[in-house]
């Protein structure tokens, strides 16, 4: 087991959503345009590299009988720090997430990295095993966010970048569409996986 | 009168807590592969959902608000749920146990499900009253349940066909949520 290892997992071998099936809500939710993925993402990675980090040096003393209960603690904690910071920091991406945000702290990502990593490793390996999960987190919505803003307005990152009389593709920012989009993009990731 | 109707109507169809808002979906693709645990689920969710609703909401207008706590919401939200949870399951083990068989392995599940702690927040966001919030919790639940009654009702019949191997389990499961979602776009307009 190596650093390096325990970082990369995360971007491509167990990246979530795509692999670790977890997380779903706000990577279909938030991913109407590739900038809210990156703004999801970044919060979702903060909350889990600092969860990572204190479950990890409070593991000895947790008792195992109250430890989901206190590692929800903990996360709702780093939740209320990203939330505050981000209503004054970057007001209209708060807006535009809203309710998501409090709803990391139910995440499954960040919850399932503390019950399955960070409560066994030490602080070094659970801050890269978080970095990486957070950041290959940050890059699926990146990327689902990217594909939908441009068929759906036929945007990238807010500037225009398909010909003028493209005729944006409603249906793919809508519900239905973010479904769909991510059943695909889960599909061609096995077809893709399954060939090596 | 008629409000409440309105409400319940919209937070079941039109705006309908997994297919439109995209709430608990992790349950929903997880517990779905059966209809009898998808009818578990779905009464527990209702019977938490609900208790949860009014719970939080008597939380934030007569704990936090009065104190000026209303940056704590997120925490204290999330242990009441799941204080609420851990009740109701020790709660329905001494006295129904008949009920505590059916929805037992499901009331863990529910401390982690978004659409608890999300009908709450939503609760709170759009400023309902005692009676809408109940109205809301109980009939967002009941969408929940809906939905997954009726997406665990298509999947078993796919379980039998034959499909492209990339595509079997979850992304199918997904492209089959997103036609079921498509569908229910259509009660949009139906109540504003």
């Amino acid at each position: 087991m190596s650093l390096a290892t325990e970082f990369t997992k995360g971007l491509w071998k167990e990246i979530p959503p795509f692999r670790l099936v977890l997380g779903l809500c706000p990577t279909l939710a938030v991913t109407t345009a590739a900038k809210n993925g990156i703004g999801m993402g970044l919060a979702t990675t903060f909350v889990l590299v600092c969860s990572n980090i204190l479950v990890s040096l409070l593991r000895k003393f947790i008792p195992s009988k109250v430890r989901i209960a206190s590692y929800i603690v903990i996360i709702a904690s780093f939740v209320v720090i990203v939330e505050l910071a981000m209503q004054a920091y970057f007001y209209s991406l708060y807006q535009i997430l809203g309710i998501f945000i409090p709803l990391i702290v139910v995440n499954c990502i960040v919850l399932g990295r503390a019950e399955a990593f960070a409560s066994k490793n030490s602080v070094v390996y659970s801050v890269a095993d978080g970095l990486g999960m957070g950041l290959g987190f940050t890059a699926s919505l990146t990327v689902l966010g990217s594909i939908r803003e441009l068929l759906g307005a036929g945007n990238l990152f807010g500037a225009h970048v398909l010909w003028s009389s493209f005729e944006p593709f409603t249906f793919m920012v809508k519900a239905p569409g973010a479904f769909v989009c991510l059943g695909f993009l889960l599909g061609f990731m096995n077809i893709i996986g399954t060939k090596k | 009168m008629t409000e409440y109707i309105l409400l319940l109507v919209s937070a079941i169809f039109v705006n309908n807590i997994l297919l439109a808002r995209y709430l608990g979906n992790c349950p929903f693709l997880g517990v779905s592969k059966s209809m009898d645990t998808a009818v578990g689920m779905g009464m527990a969710v209702i019977f938490v959902t609900t208790l949860a609703g009014v719970i939080t909401w008597v939380v934030q207008f007569y704990l936090l608000d009065p104190f000026g706590l209303g940056y704590l919401r997120t925490i204290a939200f999330i242990l009441v749920i799941a204080a609420l949870v851990q009740f109701v399951e020790m709660f329905l083990q001494k006295s129904v146990p008949g009920l505590y068989r059916a929805l037992g392995i499901f009331l863990p599940l529910i401390t982690t499900n978004c659409a608890v702690l999300g009908v709450a927040l939503i609760n709170i966001n759009e400023k309902y009253d005692f009676m809408k919030t109940l109205v809301f919790s109980f009939a967002s639940a009941v969408g929940f349940a809906l939905a997954l009654v009726l997406f665990a009702g298509i999947r078993e019949r796919f379980a039998l066909m034959k499909v492209p191997k990339p595509f079997e389990g979850t992304p199918l499961g997904l492209i089959t949520a997103g036609l079921l979602s498509m569908s229910f776009l259509g009660f949009a307009g139906l109540v504003k």
